[in-house]
């Protein structure tokens, strides 16, 4: 068995520039639209659960580094600040503190170090411990308050008052099943804004901006967030099409939950989705359907985590069956 | 894409490979300067093995005296090439010399003292190519000991035939030289366009091709004009502007962008009626082919910031790098980095001196500045961007990944040996990965499975014969043992029909066959002679077992172990 | 009642289905001896303690051998046997021999006196020669067993290693330093 390395330097022997640490540096700087509108609208506990993610998220990956004995100047690239971020991001604003360090352990220790670190995890890191959250403490992960455009609260009580409102995708199913439709334009304005949800359309607005932004610097490549937006207005669209009563169409559904964090942010997670191009755009289109559907017809609100879940274990198979052909041969190889 | 050619009216549709990278050029530095001709060094080193297939045999002794363009060594089989002697001197020695190979080891090396004198032998120039047989003129070719110079080195007379039922109907000329730094055949293609021209006419010749495209990349205008210029008389020669995109310039890239058309996996380029010479190559056949030279020199390209006045040289094979570096105005920093070949390509020599090979189309001096020492591995993190610039299209992400955890057979089935090693997948990775190096790791280890499966092979099948051959031999003897035990039965019972002579020869010999003991097939005992020779010579010195740890010099004595004695 | 219903046909169903299955897509493999064979290196050099590597094979096989017995092979064909036959890969066994460099036999032609103990020896007929007459190693076909070594009375064989040469050359391991 061979075992000796080769000491020498490999070609080639110059570089394009890119680094795993800017990469992700700028996935956090394309969330801050986003994420400061999160924070205007609902609030200064989303800046404090964000600090809060962030720095268990950092510490937690500094610790099982320590413990698997490898160099710290992995921390460099990133990828734990952006894990907690996001994860900050899909928890709800008055959530307690020992919620959003439990799930920052569970998403690095867990789902990401005990798999073997960056690019060996097979799960989304931030989606998997929002899940289990979900799962675990589905009271405190549902308990959103409302935002600046509802309360009658100044902005630095936001949150805090113990007041609970509906999101709009909560609103959207809980009405649905208590037999409302959209025809009633009273039970209609509390959830719909001008073109999405209400107040949450102008956060998917910012991470829609935050999203263009990444393609433009080529952070991440057009494939995810089209399939994923694509299957989901399409989908959305007929669904609204033949139900116009219950289904309130597909802009509704872009803007509103965590849609657009998903499409650019969550789902473009390179680790954890497909590599190939049609299997991304798969993928996303994968995402997308999924989203609506348990959306629509399953027992959570917002589904964007879940339907990341279930194609992150499609991912390798995708990957298989979409090869390119290689140049030379004739037909795709399997 | 339209590139209407302006004066040849013939507009030409280009096509396009997938992935490639677009490279800062470097290459106005080493292109300030016409070509000159480097020194004559004071010894020369010619590796005997400078191109693809059977290193070329000797055929002259040290101590020779040689002329210029003498054969020095023989091609010794079809896919091989002869060497000639670039300069007239005495051969100094046969021996193992380090030579520009990436593993950094010695081969064996002809050293030639030049004497200074420079004479040529006899030139036997073709005054008209046209009269010969185009099997002729390919075996013209090989005696010139020519290869591809773009770097491949692979025999050319081989390449200009392309075998019975294959018609090679294009020939293409590869001036692309995409990668950054090297500026030989842009100098060339600027300073002696009509050699190019004609070598690519005798090529033409010589497979029976209908047309020649040559193809230069849009960042050599001057390039481009002169060669335009030289072909104006040809009208089957072509002259194609192609985008500047690296790797345009592999063989099989460059014939995508212009015949859109794509060689087949594990087949050649005259599968397809194609054939791709490098310019260099084009001219070396010309001078071979009209002026009776055959390959002495070729045009290197020394630069990068370690050197003080990079420029293009025309250099004498197994002239040491130290020269052209001398040449170049020296060295502008202590200890740079000698690469030969280019930025993506190129692999550290072990120092400055080796020599110059047929090969060789670049020494690149590197200081840091121009290759910024790489950052430490990450993981990779999927991002696909590999594949994404693959010009093959291959995955280079799952590639690495089964080439790291050693699983050839899955390397295989992605199709690792299709990868031209472009460096592409590694220049664009944000984990700063040796990607080819994985793969060339995965291809030699393939390979010498391959050759260990081989091995095994036979020597199973050996094993099995023998055990087979073993068992009729017992059966033969046993049945030759039961024959005599009925005859002798029978002679004893006063049967004399086929009675057996009771000769003591036949009495030895019965004994001889019969086994010695149980599980002792095939021992027979030692005669008297035999043991007085074995006592002798088991009083001369002991024979050395050698023992791989210690080497020639600590070889142990060991008490032989001889089993039962006998 | 429908619940149990339509899980008992469910069942069956299934059942049915992967009977057929099993089958209609039964493969026909080598035989398990010839599987292990291939995986052996065919040093034939007996340090198993079997004298070949076929019949070792044909001892695994049957289960009377563990697979941890082969210097020649290393750790490699112990994983790979351990793949095949689903068993627990161990290390190698160190009383049957520790894995040596490739080498091949020579014979020192100045002190053969052609005896062909030699000959008789070699499991894969790698020497030629014949009595009184010089004998050689077929440096090729070769195995590095060392099984010619002891039967020499004049002890004139001696082991080499394979040349390594810029032909059989290998890119080494690229060293990835990830953390």
């Amino acid at each position: 068995m061979d075992r000796t390395a080769d000491p020498r330097p490999q070609p080639p022997h110059i570089h394009a520039g890119t680094d795993v640490g800017r990469l992700m540096r700028c996935v956090l700087y394309a969330l801050i639209p986003g994420a400061a509108l999160q924070v205007y609208l609902f609030g200064p506990g989303v800046a404090a659960n964000l600090l809060l993610a962030a720095a268990t998220a950092v510490a937690a990956e500094a610790l099982m580094l320590g413990l698997r004995r490898r160099s710290l100047a992995a921390l460099a690239d990133a990828s734990a600040l952006l894990t907690g971020t996001l994860l900050a991001l899909a928890l709800p604003p008055a959530a307690p503190a020992w919620l959003v360090v439990t799930g920052s352990l569970f998403a690095i220790v867990l789902v990401k170090q005990l798999y073997g670190g960056l690019g060996y995890n097979v799960f989304n890191p931030a989606m998997a411990a929002y899940a289990m959250l979900l799962i675990a403490f589905p009271l405190e992960m549902t308990r959103w308050p409302p935002s600046l455009l509802e309360a009658g609260v100044p902005w630095a009580r936001l949150g805090l008052d113990g007041v609970t409102a509906a999101t709009p995708l909560d609103g959207l199913r809980t009405g649905l099943l208590a037999g409302r439709s959209l025809a009633e334009p009273a039970w209609r304005d509390t959830l719909a804004g001008h073109f999405g949800g209400r107040a949450v359309e102008w956060i998917n607005l910012g991470y829609l901006a935050g999203g263009l932004w990444l393609l433009s610097a080529r952070a991440i490549t057009w494939h995810i967030p089209a399939g994923m937006l694509a299957a989901l207005a399409l989908a959305a669209a007929v669904a609204g099409l033949a139900d116009p009563l219950h289904q309130p169409g597909a802009l509704f559904h872009l803007f509103s939950g965590a849609a657009m964090l998903g499409a650019f942010f969550i789902a473009t997670d390179p680790v954890t989705a497909a590599t190939t191009p049609l299997g991304r755009v798969l993928f996303g289109a994968g995402c997308g359907l999924l989203v609506f559907i348990i959306r629509a017809y399953g027992g959570y609100p917002d589904a964007v985590a879940f339907a990341v879940l279930l194609m992150n274990l499609a991912a390798p198979t995708l990957d298989r069956i979409t090869r390119p052909r290689t140049y030379g041969h004739r037909r795709r190889r399997r | 894409m339209e590139v209407a050619l302006p004066g040849s009216g013939h507009g030409m549709r280009l096509h396009r490979f997938p992935g490639g990278v677009v490279l800062p050029d470097h290459k106005e530095a080493s292109t300030l300067l016409p070509i000159a001709p480097a020194p004559l060094p004071a010894r020369l080193y010619l590796p005997l093995h400078q191109h693809v297939g059977e290193p070329a045999e000797p055929r002259v002794r040290p101590g020779a005296r040689v002329k210029k363009g003498q054969c020095l060594a023989a091609a010794p089989a079809y896919v091989s090439a002869p060497l000639h002697a670039p300069t007239s001197g005495r051969v100094i020695a046969i021996e193992d010399h380090p030579v520009p190979h990436a593993s950094g080891l010695s081969a064996p090396t002809l050293v030639l003292e030049p004497d200074g004198e420079d004479a040529w032998g006899e030139r036997e120039p073709v005054p008209d190519y046209t009269r010969l047989d185009p099997s002729a003129l390919r075996n013209r070719v090989r005696a010139a000991g020519i290869v591809g110079l773009g770097g491949a080195a692979f025999p050319s007379a081989v390449k200009l035939n392309p075998g019975p039922g294959r018609r090679i109907h294009t020939l293409i000329l590869n001036g692309a030289e995409c990668e950054p730094y090297i500026s030989c055949d842009e100098m060339l293609m600027r300073e002696q366009p009509e050699e190019i021209v004609a070598g690519a006419l005798i090529a033409m010749f010589a497979t029976g091709a209908q047309r020649c495209l040559i193809g230069v990349e849009d960042n050599k205008p001057e390039a481009f004009v002169a060669l335009r210029v030289a072909a104006r008389n040809s009208p089957d020669v072509e002259l194609v502007q192609i985008p500047t995109r690296y790797p345009t310039g592999g063989e099989r890239q460059l014939i995508q962008v212009l015949t859109g058309k794509e060689v087949p996996s594990g087949g050649l380029p005259a599968d397809i009626g194609v054939l791709c010479l490098n310019v260099g190559t084009a001219a070396a056949i010309h001078r071979a082919i009209n002026l009776g030279e055959p390959l002495l020199s070729r045009v290197v390209t020394v630069t990068g910031s370690g050197v003080a006045r990079p420029r293009n040289l025309e250099t004498r094979l197994g002239t040491p790098l130290e020269t052209l570096i001398e040449r170049c105005g020296g060295l502008t920093v202590p200890a740079p980095r000698l690469i030969m070949g280019g930025p993506m390509m190129g692999f550290d020599v072990p120092g400055p001196e080796v020599p110059v090979i047929k090969a060789t189309n670049c020494v690149l001096v590197a200081t840091p500045a121009d290759l910024p020492p790489a950052p430490p591995p990450r993981p990779c993190i999927r991002c696909g961007e590999c594949a994404r610039v693959c010009p093959v299209r291959l995955l280079p992400q799952q590639l690495y990944w089964y080439a790291r955890h050693r699983d050839m057979e899955k390397v295989r089935e992605y199709q690792v040996f299709d990868c031209i090693e472009c460096g592409c997948c590694a220049y664009v990775c944000p984990s700063h990965l040796p990607l080819v190096s994985y793969f060339r790791y995965a291809k030699t280890e393939i390979l010498e499975r391959e050759r260990e499966r081989r091995r095994a092979e036979r020597a199973r099948r050996r094993a099995e014969f023998r055990r087979a051959r073993l068992a009729r031999e017992k059966q033969e003897r046993a049945a030759r043992h039961a024959a005599k035990k009925a005859a002798l039965k029978r002679a004893a019972a006063g049967d004399t029909g086929g009675a057996v002579p009771q000769v003591p020869e036949v009495a030895r010999l019965a004994q001889s066959l019969a086994p010695a003991g149980p599980g002792d097939e095939g021992a027979r005992r030692l005669r008297p002679d035999e043991r007085t020779v074995i006592e002798a010579a088991r009083q001369r010195p002991r024979a050395r077992h050698y023992d791989p740890e210690e080497g020639e010099a600590g070889a142990t004595e060991r008490a032989p172990d001889h089993g039962p004695d006998r | 009642m429908n619940a149990v219903v339509v899980l008992t046909v469910l069942a069956t169903a299934c059942g049915l289905l992967l009977g057929w299955a099993a089958l209609r897509f039964r493969v026909e493999g080598d035989p398990l001896v010839e599987k292990i064979d291939a995986l052996l290196p065919q040093t034939q050099c007996g340090q198993c303690g079997f004298p070949g590597c076929r019949p070792y094979a044909e001892a695994m096989a049957r289960g009377e051998a563990d697979i941890n017995r082969c210097p020649p092979g290393g750790e490699d064909t112990v994983r790979a046997l351990a793949d095949l036959l689903g068993r627990e890969p161990k290390p190698l066994d160190e009383s049957r021999g520790t894995p040596k460099p490739p080498a091949v036999a020579r014979i020192d032609e100045q002190n053969c006196i052609g005896c062909t103990l030699c000959i008789q020896a070699c499991p894969v007929d790698a020497i030629v020669g014949a009595p009184k007459q010089m004998h050689t190693v077929i440096e090729s076909e070769c195995t590095g067993c060392e099984l010619c070594l002891p039967p020499c009375p004049v002890d004139c064989i001696e082991m080499i290693p394979r040349q390594e040469g810029l032909e059989r050359w290998k890119w080494p391991y690229p060293e990835a330093a990830t953390a």
